[in-house]
């Protein structure tokens, strides 16, 4: 009877990890073929083979250039982007139960547009010091929004709203720094606030992988806690979770990923926002979506970038692309609140 | 499995600069049932979110075997002590037994797996409350009565000497109340764990606690064996209402037939 039981209870946990090791490598397999896509074309189309010997490192006349300083470096970076997009939104949404509550809507990622824009134009900075002022104001409004809505607890639904609204007056500080700077500074910051891959170098990539495996790899290990935490604050502390500890990691990880990927891409409109509940519907919401969110945001990275630059009459930033994708979605999360009585 | 001591002593906590509990003493005898009661806000959720260290107190202590759950790990307390809150959360589309697995969080470390003496744990939870037979359905598809014993099951996964409930029986008609009110007396029975539990229905309370603690702003009022507690004097000052008290015919126990100002007999 109990053997039994147990048998089953064994036999449906096998059939859901099966599922999403489906789910997961057809992810990945829709990622590869997307890659090669933006390898293999441009203006003219270049043959697979061609591209292959340009990637070993071979000398192809009319192709080795595009291919391995324009395409190569926009479909790696597009990728890890995407990637650590994906997994700083979901794992804030895990962390906060609420898909409103992902970085690029609750003015993280408008922290360090506004520090960016700030050190441009008004320091006159340029380089990485940009990045890692940027870093920091997103750490620094993480830390404030979490502050501002602390009483006995954070509550979700606080949380979200102070910081819709301090999205809000960072988005209208840029503005202003941006009507009162000179054209050369306006042109740099424009470019850092768009949210695109022109002229990206493979040698960026690097800060990208390695926030990847550290902030990703913490944020893998939290998963357990992260999981529990979707029970409810109280429910998650009795089984032993230390709530304090797991929400301050959590939110350095995933600001960390946010804010590298941010300060090499610019904000990509809405792909943290938009990865968890894509994954959460593809792979099913009852397990963590970190791994199937990371590979969704690199897919919404990589078909938007490939849409702007080639399907599109005219081209566009990668982030104009997504923006309108994410635009509706918000716009349907906001009407469901209204309705649920603030429920969300 | 002996159940352990558990000793609340002069207990002051509250929020911010509020004080809702002052120098609250309580014993909660070990194997037994024990059910608080008091009026609305006067801080039972309170004392149950400390005893299960989710609120530190101002000052006092809370002691499980003389040693101070404060002091202790996490996980290591969430081996011993279950909680069930008033408004736990199911993820969406979340199977039954997947649920109630997330109960051997505690017993897990980062790097162990999931072994068969867990999924035994969780079957033999699924088991004693009766939802074997949902083990494979969604949580968001189930009854309120149902989606109640699912979350007690989870509880038992966790395999705890001592369970605290906050109102388990809320939300519930009176059948799934007596229902869930049963099941907890069958554990209390059949593994000997200690309840502890909030419960908002006076004359519930007094049939199925063996201990009845009665609190009134933020103290204690009186504790002790139903028939001792559940008094016309106890109700009034408690709950400031005029009742009087006859002995329930079905369970021999205490029963509060509430006087209100209307629909009373001459000779009530
Ligand atoms: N998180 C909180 N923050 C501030 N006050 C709270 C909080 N939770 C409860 N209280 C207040 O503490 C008092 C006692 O609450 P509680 O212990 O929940 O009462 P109950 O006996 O109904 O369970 C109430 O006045 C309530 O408003
Ligand atoms: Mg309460």
């Amino acid at each position: 009877m109990t053997a039994a039981l147990a048998n089953r209870i064994v036999a449906a946990g096998r059939a859901r990890a099966r599922r999403r090791t489906r789910i997961a490598l057809g992810l990945g397999a829709l990622l590869c073929a997307g890659v090669a896509l933006v390898l293999i074309s441009g203006p003219t189309l270049t043959p697979p083979l061609d591209v292959l010997r340009v990637l070993a490192g071979g000398d192809v006349p009319g192709a080795s250039f595009a291919v391995r300083e324009l395409r190569l470096p926009r479909a790696v970076l597009a990728v890890l982007a995407g990637m650590s997009f994906g997994l700083g939104g979901a794992a804030f949404q895990t962390m906060l139960r609420n898909p409103l509550a992902s970085p690029d809507i609750v003015g993280i990622t408008a922290g360090g547009s506004a520090a960016a824009v700030f050190a441009i134009v008004v320091l006159g900075w340029r380089g990485p010091e940009v990045s890692v002022f940027a870093l920091a104001m997103g750490l620094a409004v993480a830390l404030a929004i979490y502050l501002l809505s602390w009483r006995n607890g954070v509550a979700g639904a606080r949380l979200i709203l102070i910081g819709i609204a301090i999205s809000a007056m960072l988005d209208s500080a840029i503005a202003y720094i941006l009507s009162i700077a000179p054209a050369w500074p306006l042109q740099e910051a424009m470019r850092w606030l768009a949210g695109s891959l022109n002229g990206v170098q493979l040698a960026e990539s690097g800060p990208l992988l390695a926030a990847l495996v550290v902030f990703g790899g913490l944020l893998l290990a939290l998963s357990r806690d992260l999981e529990a935490l979707r029970l409810g604050d109280d429910k998650a502390a009795a089984l032993g979770v230390r709530l304090g500890r797991t929400r301050l990691l959590v939110t350095l990880a995933a600001v960390g990923l946010i804010a590298v990927a941010t300060s090499v891409t610019g904000p990509i409109a809405f792909v943290a926002f938009l990865s968890g509940p894509i994954a959460a519907r593809l792979a099913g919401p009852d397990r963590s979506v970190l791994i199937p969110a990371a590979l969704v945001g690199a897919g919404l990275v990589l078909a938007g970038d490939f849409a702007g630059q080639s399907l599109l009459p005219s081209r566009y930033p990668v982030g104009v692309v997504t923006g309108v994708l994410g635009a509706p979605y918000l716009l349907y999360l906001i009407i469901r609140v209204n309705r649920g009585g603030g429920s969300m | 499995m002996t159940a352990p001591p558990l000793l609340v002593r002069d207990l002051q906590a509250g929020y911010a600069e509020r004080t809702i509990l002052d120098g609250l003493t309580l014993a909660v005898p070990p194997g037994q049932i024990t059910a608080i009661v008091g009026a609305n806000a006067c801080g039972k959720s309170t004392l149950l979110r400390c005893i299960a260290r989710l609120l530190a107190p101002a000052r006092g202590q809370v002691l499980l075997d003389g040693k101070e759950i404060h002091r202790m790990a996490p996980r290591a307390l969430a081996r011993r002590m279950g909680l069930l809150p008033q408004a736990p959360v199911a993820p969406e589309g979340i199977a039954v037994a997947d649920l109630v697995g997330r109960g051997r969080y505690p017993h897990h470390g980062l790097l162990s797996r999931w072994s068969r003496q867990d999924t035994e744990a969780v079957a033999a939870a699924l088991q004693a409350t009766g939802t074997a037979d949902l083990a494979e359905r969604a949580v968001d598809e189930l009854s309120g009565g149902q989606r109640q014993r699912v979350w007690i099951a989870m509880a038992l996964a966790q395999e705890t000497e001592l369970l605290l409930l906050d109102e388990p029986t809320t939300f519930l008609d009176i059948a799934h109340q007596v229902e869930v009110l049963d099941l907890l007396t069958d554990l209390n029975h059949s593994r000997g764990t200690t309840i502890v539990m909030v419960l908002h229905d006076l004359n519930l309370a007094a049939r199925y606690a063996d201990h009845l603690v009665a609190l009134a702003g933020g103290r204690l009022y009186a504790q002790g064996r139903p028939e001792e507690v559940l008094t016309a004097e106890t109700v009034k000052a408690v709950f400031g209402l005029d009742c009087r008290v006859v002995t329930d015919p079905t369970s021999g126990q205490p029963m509060m037939l509430p006087l209100g100002r209307h629909r009373m007999q001459a000779s009530a």
